[in-house]
């Protein structure tokens, strides 16, 4: 690891203060993708600005027809929930689902969502309950956030402060894990809400996405069967040593009827 | 005595400093004025290096020294040796090239180390290597296995045209050739034996200490041998006399053969302490492991069992290419020919065998010993075979087993392929297994599984493996450069306290709570008061280390050949302290005593006597109670058993769970019943690994694809059942406790039981084999393309 510069701010303002003018400056949340790039010098960073002591970005809420989890909500937290696992199970079983227990009670909600890995759990829940991204600047509505492989609409100064998500009818994500590493090769969220489906595919493809005959298929009726003989195109899907394209195609159309099986 | 005894399940002495942090590995000892290093490797896998430029490395902030290939040519280093000469078919000795500590002309791996960078700290030491400016000559590389042999791969070696090390063949090529004339039936196979990396929780770390006050060095080092490792550093790289450099293997954490062998790392960091005058650490990064631990297995094979109508087996064919990587590591030449043809009677009663096998190198890390070494390939593809046999010919598997079974009255046993099995029962394991796991009512359990929409399988596999590595004449005949026997040394002190010095090497096989128990067994000293010294060349008597499940026997063999030597020194000290005849004198329990009398003495007071000889016949015995034993086994030992396990496969997805493990092993006899469970359950997840998830993958170009655990796949906990052991015993005849070896079974027998039950799951879909690792992808394939 590079030598750097260690700040520990205590808002929001502060945080944003000291990124100004810092090109290679970077938060900290816990950590656990950005210290192993730094470990492996693969960053070189003259500043990182741990935001651990903002207690404004700490805690769950459930207020009316929402769940709102602030930027610093480890997964541990979401996962062992139990307003969480009341309003919207699926999105406690998701995060009990991340990683290790050693990520969970490190990795947030709000690292997770900034750094949009690909084969990351909860871009599939941003994206297919329809949340809001809240920043310090403004609210980003899901179908906006996520740009391509690890970018997203974030601008520069700019930082996630919650996660907000709708409740909704039935949900359920069903992950496909890598065997190595746990991320998913496949996960696909499931959710309804009155007659409206969503569903977000992650790990299969560059940036998670919204299958558009899965919803439409779903819509017509919210039933296993209904998606047994859909078509997923999987000419853009990533393809390693782990899974071909072929296969993660076959695996989406799996994974989206046991998510639609299970959804509660 | 008995609840600490042979026999017990003693809790391990080991744990209280293991489970509570107080281990002392090597990257936990500190070396006053210590230096840190870091390894410029090359990230090219064929590259010749046209020049390296040191200078801005070398001002970097912090740098002590920098050094390259050329540094080690001047001060004229010695090749880091193969310890294994094979002599080929044709009667040539195999193409051994050398391979220096630091590559000074081309780098054959990528990885492959290139400059040495000290410096105060480490990260000062890792800054500058990115300051070190290697021109390289990019070659093209030479990375797949089955075409590295042929005509316009790239060379990789001068010394090794067309990149063979070796062509070897072993047993009697007439008389399979005639044995398969004569075939009701020939089953053929062609498979691969997958590539492994050994993963060692702990990393590879050395401390080299050179001691200008006396000429001397100290390597602290990770590893599994360090006599041996003294003895490469000093006769072969010819770094220092062995009176001048003790080495150290304090705490190891996980070995599996890949701390057997002398690496560059070592011998370099030893070197570069006197140049720098400073001791100087390494420890490995988790990448480096990857990039530079041998690697292991890494077989294609083609084999054909000739049966007869009932099912016998008349002949055996082995074809086989087996890769060494880029350079020779110490033991590699070995495993692919005295470790592997050598196993290929199996458990059965075959009559002919033939096994060729080709090795060769490629820009790949060099290929050695991972646990089992040669006999995991055997027992895979006997076990597959005879399985395939068995489906072509419609004989149950268990049934085809049992016909061509060694019988348990022909032992001594010679087998066709050099080796004679001392003992054995094989039919007894099998027996148990199949009682165990309810062979007989599979068939219901596979349609009720299939009720559930799943493809549930049953696999076995009887394997056997030679092991207490090795007789010394026995292997100096074939080619070994060193000898095998181990060294022991039981030493009381005064109050009656033992220490025991091994040669061998414990790195998770608990020989601090083993060998204690056979000491107080023997002695009649109570456990507590026993402590077992190993790992230190400048403390114990030169032994050979821990590998090839050779420690218990050979090892504690040599222990007990020490205490043979106590005990006869004390029925003579007994004798003169009892005023009778050394004929009179008994000993049993810790107590000296004259036949037929209550008069004794208990070896405690013995003890005293030697170290306070007042009352002593000083004119014809010594003081002290202090003995050394050499032990050099008569034969190899051989372990045998069966597993039997239960997968089922999801459909859907390809996913495939372990449902059930039953192991039945025959290990002789057992010390510590919780320490062997412990021994074959950690075995059988190491070879589930290999068969169900882990490969070392490269690319076209030789960059290594699973260069971490996001990519390398490791069995977890929760991908195992729990392990059902149990044991069947018939002694080993010819070491002094009748025991085997356990620490590698569960790696040798699991690969080919759980492929073969994967294959039986897939069966009714027409599926005939399947490649390891049996990915969730390679399994849905097999799957989808059956339909
Ligand atoms: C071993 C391991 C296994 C894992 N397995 C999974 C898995 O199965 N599924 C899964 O989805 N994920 C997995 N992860 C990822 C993990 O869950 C974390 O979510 C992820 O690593 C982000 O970590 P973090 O929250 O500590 O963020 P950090 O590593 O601290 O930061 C990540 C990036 O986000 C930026 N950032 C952080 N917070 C904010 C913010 N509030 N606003 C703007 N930018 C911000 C940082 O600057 C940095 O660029 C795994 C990680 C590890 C190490």
């Amino acid at each position: 690891m590079h030598d750097f510069r260690y700040h520990r701010p205590s808002s929001v303002d502060e945080a944003v203060k000291l990124l100004a003018g810092k090109s290679d400056a970077r938060v900290m949340a816990g950590g656990m993708t950005l210290i192993p790039t730094l470990k492996q010098r693969l960053a070189k960073l003259t500043d990182v600005i741990d935001l651990a002591a903002i207690k404004e970005l700490k805690g769950i809420k459930v207020e009316g027809k929402a769940v709102t989890i602030g930027a610093m909500t480890p997964h541990h937290e979401v996962a062992s929930s139990i307003a969480v696992k009341k309003a919207i199970p699926a999105l406690a079983a998701l995060a009990a689902g991340i990683g290790d227990p050693h990520v969970r009670h490190r990795g947030t909600i709000g690292g997770a969502v900034a750094n949009n890995d690909p084969t990351a759990d909860y871009t599939a829940a941003v994206l297919a309950l329809n949340a809001t991204v809240k920043t310090n600047k403004r609210s980003i509505a899901a179908d906006s956030f996520f740009k391509g492989l690890f970018e997203t609409a974030l601008g520069e100064g700019e930082l996630i402060t919650a996660v907000s998500f709708p409740v909704v009818d039935k949900a359920a994500y069903m992950k496909f894990a890598n065997p190595a590493s746990r991320y998913a090769i496949v996960g696909v969220f499931v959710a309804k809400s009155g007659a409206s489906v969503r569903t977000a595919v992650t790990g299969a493809a560059s940036c998670v996405f919204r299958c558009a005959p899965i919803e439409t298929a779903l819509a017509k009726s919210f039933a296993p069967e209904a998606i047994a003989s859909v078509m997923i195109d999987g000419k853009d899907f990533n393809s390693d040593i782990h899974a071909s394209a072929e296969y993660r195609a076959h695996l989406v159309r799996v994974m989206a009827q046991r998510a639609v099986a299970a959804a509660a | 005595m008995a609840d600490t005894g042979i026999g017990a399940s003693v809790r391990r002495k080991e744990d209280q400093r293991f489970i509570t942090g107080r281990g002392h590995y090597t990257d936990d000892l500190n070396r006053p004025g210590q230096a840190y290093a870091f390894f410029v490797r090359s990230p090219h896998a064929h590259a010749r290096i046209k020049s390296v430029n040191t200078a801005a490395a070398a001002r970097s902030p912090g740098v002590i020294g920098v050094f390259t290939g050329q540094d080690v040519a001047a001060d004229k280093l010695g090749s880091i040796p193969c310890g294994w000469g094979v002599t080929q078919k044709d009667g040539k000795p195999m193409n051994a090239p050398p391979h220096m500590p630091l590559a000074a002309d081309k780098a054959r791996y990528v990885g492959d180390q290139v400059a040495l960078v000290v410096a105060e700290t480490y990260n000062q030491a890792r800054d500058a290597a990115e300051k070190v400016v290697v021109d390289y000559e990019v070659l093209p590389a030479s990375v797949d296995l089955a075409a590295t042999a042929k005509k316009g791969a790239p060379v990789i070696h001068d010394q090794a045209p067309n990149n063979v090390c070796f062509v070897w063949g072993l047993g009697d090529e007439a008389a399979t050739k005639a044995a398969f004339a004569k075939a009701h039936h020939v089953a053929k196979l062609n498979l691969v034996n997958n590539r492994v990396i050994p993963n060692a929780i702990e990393p590879r770390a050395a401390i080299g200490d050179f001691d200008t006050g006396d000429d001397s060095y100290t390597l602290y080092v990770t590893s599994q041998n360090p006599h041996l490792a003294r003895l490469v550093i000093s006769a072969f790289v010819q770094i220092a006399p062995e009176s001048k450099l003790r080495v150290v293997a304090p705490d190891v954490g996980g070995g599996f053969g890949s701390k057997i062998f002398i690496y560059a790392e070592e011998c370099v960091v030893t070197w570069a302490s006197r140049k720098v005058g400073r001791p100087v650490k390494w420890t490995a990064e988790r990448f480096e492991s990857f990039l530079s631990d041998a690697h292991g297995r890494d077989h294609l094979t083609h084999v054909e069992l000739a049966l007869d109508k009932d099912g016998k087996f008349l002949g055996l064919r082995v074809d086989t290419t087996a890769n060494m990587g880029a350079y020779l590591s110490n033991f590699a030449s070995a495993i692919p020919t005295y470790l592997y043809g050598t196993l290929l009677q199996g458990v059965y009663t075959t009559a002919a065998i033939y096994c060729e096998v080709t090795s060769v190198f490629t820009n790949t890390v060099p290929v050695d010993a991972v646990r089992g070494a040669g006999r995991p390939e055997a027992t895979y593809l006997i076990e597959r075979i005879v399985d395939v046999a068995a489906s072509d010919m419609g004989i149950d598997r268990a049934e085809i087993r049992r016909r061509n079974f060694i019988a348990a009255i022909a032992f001594p046993y010679q087998t066709q392929v050099a080796l004679q099995y001392d003992s054995g029962n094989y039919g007894a394991s099998l027996e148990k297994a199949l009682t165990m796991i309810d062979y007989a009512g599979f068939e219901k359990r596979r349609k009720e599984a299939a009720g559930r929409g799943k493809l549930r399988g049953i696999g076995l596999a009887s394997y056997i493996e030679a092991c207490g590595i090795a007789p010394s004449q026995v292997v100096g005949s074939l080619g070994a450069g060193v000898g095998l026997y181990e060294a022991g040394q039981v030493r009381f002190d005064a109050t009656g306290n033992v220490t025991v010095f091994t040669g061998s090497h414990t790195h998770g096989q608990s020989h601090e709570t083993t060998f204690a128990q056979i000491v107080s067994d023997y002695l009649g000293v109570p456990f507590e008061k026993i402590e077992v010294v190993h790992g230190d060349s400048g403390r114990i008597p030169f032994g050979m280390g821990t590998y090839g499940s050779r420690s218990l026997a050979v090892g504690g063999s040599a222990i007990v050949r020490a205490m043979d030597k106590v005990i006869a020194k004390g029925r003579r000290i007994a004798a003169h302290l009892l005023e009778a005849s050394e004929a009179d004198i008994e000993f049993k329990a810790g107590k000296f005593s004259v036949k037929g009398t209550d008069r004794a003495k208990t070896i405690g007071e013995i003890a005293f006597a030697a170290y306070v000889p007042h009352n002593y016949p000083l004119s014809e015995l010594e003081p002290g109670l202090d003995e050394t034993a050499f032990y050099d086994p008569a034969n190899f030992t051989f372990p045998a058993g069966t597993h039997v396990c239960e997968v089922e496969i999801d459909r859907d997805t390809g996913v495939v769970a372990v449902e059930r493990w039953v192991a039945v092993d025959d290990f002789g006899r057992i010390i510590n019943p919780m320490v062997v469970a412990g021994q074959v359950q950690g075995g059988v997840a190491h070879g589930v690994g290999q068969a169900l998830c882990e490969a070392a993958v490269y690319d076209k170009s030789g960059q290594l694809l699973t260069g971490s655990y996001m990519d390398y796949c490791m069995p977890r906990a929760g991908d195992l059942p729990s392990i059902e052991v149990d044991t069947t015993v018939t002694l080993c005849t010819h070491n002094p406790l009748g025991v085997k070896g356990c620490g590698e079974t569960g790696a040798i027998a699991a690969p080919a039981t759980l492929i073969n039950a994967i294959v039986d799951a897939l069966a009714p879909l027409g599926v005939k084999h399947i490649e390891m690792p049996a990915t969730s992808q390679r399994v849905w394939q097999a799957i989808h393309s059956a339909s």
